[in-house]
């Protein structure tokens, strides 16, 4: 170590004690906190009734009202809501309560904080409209439409200028571990959101993605691995370091290794998405490389949980008796078990049994109603009656709220593991005459009870978050918001100079401003170079010269499926295993998907694999699809699909052909010169044909329909590679 | 195969990046002290009496 240090400069010594260096009066900002603590709050409830609905739709599919309740446009809106609105808002929450007081400093900016505040929200209230009205990008958890894209990232950089401008007037010069994480995730988010969103316009309400096929797919999961990891996960460990201490008046239990943590995971979390992607058309290097990563993550994250629950060490009798300290303990735990099962389930032999079922979705809600859920009630019965500076109403009520939502987990994740499990053995299973022992139908019907006992567990974990919206309304009557609230500190003088023989790196550490830049590089090149070879090299996606762009009728067709939200239930993506090519037909190559902006690969299978739905054995008739679509039971009894009735009646918007046609070329989708002129007769036609042929099957109904797209597109779907010339 | 390699290698590198920013970290004085700022997060920042006198009636004025 150099003698030089900073913290041992003389001159600082002598500085404290200067008449100009007396403790400061400062406020921190209250109301901040508090609106966000409510709106974590609102649109908790909100998000979690949109989930329960959902779960119930798949018990009782006649809950599908009209086509702006279905259960793919709600199950969007469900999850947008949880994660954006309620964890978000929960983010901010703990980050403008926790920053100041870290920094012994206001927040940056009042206007900001307003501006950030209501922007937030307003953009919350626009994903509430926009997607059940049916406006989505249609990938997970980025549905979101172009201009509420932009939206987010103005106001991610306005919450990023309050941080850093917080961080920069601090009057404590050590930065916290809590603020690391923070920083971590004001930065990665934005490169997360930022890359995934790239999409081309085509009207206000309607893009396209900027990347085709595999390539979308390794975007998308790339961001949709790190939407885990730096929202749902950095900013709620930095939450923990700081909560958890404070509500149990103990250190953390090693400040090191919190450190340690910190460091660890920002390094190894951004390489794990392509374990999303295992046995798929992605290429196999990609895929060991996302689970290797995945695999050390369990060191940094059980380091975290540990760390977490040892902070409680000879505190156990406190745990006992203080409710808050219960849900943290909780929600700790969960975040335990979750890291413990991602890196799992991220093994490929793994994987092949647990994607596409409902075991992932056992997984994820551990996380979001363990770990968010628990954690962000803890904080708030901690902080409500702090900034209200009177006691909580209720204990007793918080202890129910409590124990109904630790119900209300195990009885939502066991029925969903259960359920995972058998779905995975119904599809795999074969006769001993070696033929597939259940149709897809049957594993439907069969998940029906399991449906209903995970719709109890939502119904429990909701009324205890339904007890403390009344528990803490009270509380806040009660009380008396203390807006600003009063505190002193020392200012932090500007002591800095720079040495003779300095590190050239020493600017970095000194301002966050400069760490920022520098930790957005590293992450960038990161994932860049994850990228970047598969766009470039072309024998990643080998070009199959049957694969043929879309039609303008199938196109508008196939912009109806991403609509209507089709790939939260179906995927579009044959694993290469037997029991897999005997239900589906040949599994799927990369080059099939190279005109699919955005990919439809899927995530779970509801409903069956729609990759050749349109060939070989799985080939139906127009007659088929129509009366499937009109009411899906009527065609597979038990079925649990929404009903798209309202498509025979309404027309399909042609005004927009063109433009897509253009949009597409744009993205290199080799439309002839000239195509976009001839496009809408070229649908016409096709529509005809579909409209006669249905004709022939006594069906009725004139070409201009929406239905007539979707049915020539759910019919071009695999039938390129079967028209691939068999010369070898 | 070769972007396999170029792969690993820039991980290396990056993976290098973030640890030596790590070491600097603990060797440039972020790190020194790994023990009081878990305790001082404890204690929250009130105001003395004293100052609370002589600041009644400012507060709204002086918030910053």
């Amino acid at each position: 170590m150099q003698a030089e240090n900073l913290y041992y400069d003389n001159k600082t010594a002598e500085s404290i004690l200067s008449p100009k260096m007396r403790v400061e009066r400062f406020y921190y900002d209250n109301t901040s906190v508090k609106n966000f603590a409510f709106a974590t709050i609102t649109w908790g409830v909100v998000g979690m009734l949109a989930g329960l609905y959902a779960a119930l739709q798949l018990v009782f599919p006649s809950l599908n009202i009209t086509q702006y309740g279905s259960f793919g446009r709600l199950r969007p809106l469900h999850t947008n809501a949880v994660i954006f609105a309620f964890v978000g808002n929960g983010i901010f929450m703990g980050v403008y309560y926790s920053l100041q007081r870290l920094c012994k400093a206001r927040m940056y900016s009042d206007v900001l904080s307003k501006i950030h505040f209501w922007g937030w929200q307003l953009i919350i209230v626009a994903a509430a409209i926009t997607l059940p009205l049916g406006y989505t990008a249609g990938k997970e958890y980025a549905e979101l439409e172009w201009p509420i894209d932009i939206a987010i990232t103005v106001m991610w950089v306005v919450f990023g200028w309050n941080m850093f401008g917080t961080i920069l007037k601090r009057r404590e010069k050590h930065l916290y571990v809590a603020i690391w994480f923070y920083i971590a995730t004001f930065v990665t988010v934005a490169v997360l959101h930022i890359t995934n969103s790239m999409e081309l316009p085509v009207t206000f309400f309607k893009s396209y993605s900027l990347y085709a096929g595999v390539q979308d797919a390794l975007v998308q999961w790339w961001y949709g691995h790190n939407a885990v990891a730096f929202f749902l996960t950095t900013p709620y460990l930095g939450m923990m370091y700081y909560f958890l201490p404070k509500a149990a008046n103990r250190p953390v239990y090693s400040y090191k290794l919190s450190i340690v943590h910190f460091w660890a995971l920002i390094f190894l979390y951004i390489w794990a998405g392509p374990h999303h992607l295992l046995y798929t058309a992605l290429p196999n290097w990609a895929q060991s490389l996302g689970v290797v990563f995945s695999v050390m993550l369990i060191f940094p994250s059980w380091g975290g949980m540990i760390n977490g629950l040892l902070t409680l060490r000879g505190a156990w009798d406190k745990v006992r008796d203080d409710v808050i300290l219960k849900f943290m303990v909780v929600a700790v735990t969960a975040y335990g078990m979750a890291t413990f099962e991602g890196p799992l389930l991220s093994l490929k032999s793994i994987s092949a049994i647990s994607h596409y079922t409902d075991w992932i979705v056992a997984h994820v809600h551990v996380g979001a109603l363990g770990w968010n859920g628990m954690l962000t009630f803890g904080i708030l019965y901690w902080l409500i009656p702090r900034i209200f500076n009177t006691p909580l109403y209720s204990k007793k009520m918080a202890n129910w709220h409590f124990w109904l939502g630790t119900l209300g987990i195990i009885f939502y994740a066991v029925p969903m593991y259960w359920a995972g499990f058998t779905q995975s053995a119904m599809w795999k299973q074969f006769t001993e005459a070696g033929q597939l022992k259940y149709t897809f139908l049957e594993t439907v019907t069969y998940m029906k009870p399991f449906y209903a006992m995970r719709s109890l567990g939502g119904t429990l974990y909701l009324s205890g978050t339904l007890l403390m919206v009344y528990n803490i309304y009270k509380t806040a009557r009660a009380g008396k918001l203390v807006a600003n609230e009063a505190a002193e500190a020392a200012p932090l003088e500007k002591i800095y100079k720079v040495h003779k023989g300095e590190h050239w790196h020493r600017w970095i550490e000194r301002k966050p401003v400069q760490l920022m830049v520098f930790s957005l590089i590293v992450i960038l090149i990161g994932g860049a170079i994850e990228m970047i070879p598969t766009f470039m090299i072309k024998s990643n996606v080998p070009t199959i010269s049957s694969v043929k762009p879309y039609t303008p009728l199938e196109l508008q067709g196939r912009d109806i499926y991403v609509r209507e939200g089709c790939y939260t239930c179906h995927s579009q993506m044959i694993r290469p295993f037997r029991s897999e090519t005997e239900r589906y037909g040949e599994y799927s190559k990369a080059g099939e998907f190279v005109y699919d902006h955005p990919f439809q690969w899927g995530s779970k299978r509801t409903g069956p694999d729609l990759a050749r739905e349109g060939a070989g054995n799985l080939k139906k008739t127009n007659g088929w699809h129509f009366r499937h679509f009109r009411e899906p039971s009527s065609m597979s009894e038990g079925s649990v699909m929404p009903p798209y009735a309202f498509m025979i009646q309404d027309n399909l918007d042609t005004s927009t052909t063109r433009a897509k046609i253009n949009a597409m070329r744009i993205l290199g989708v080799p439309y002839e010169a000239g195509f976009e002129n001839a496009a809408n007769a070229n649908l016409f036609k096709q529509a005809k044909g579909i409209a006669d042929n249905l004709k022939t099957d006594s069906i009725r109904v004139s070409p201009n329909k929406e239905i007539i797209a979707l049915i020539a597109y759910i019919q071009r779907m695999g039938t390129d590679i079967s028209n691939e010339p068999k010369n070898k | 195969m070769s972007a396999l390699f170029i792969l690993i290698g820039v991980s290396i590198v990056v993976a290098g990046g973030f640890l030596t920013a790590f070491l600097w970290s603990v060797h440039n004085g972020q790190y020194d002290d790994d023990y009081t700022p878990s305790i001082r997060i404890l204690f929250d920042d009130g105001v003395t009496p004293e100052a609370e006198k002589t600041a009644t009636g400012q507060a709204k004025k002086n918030k910053q």
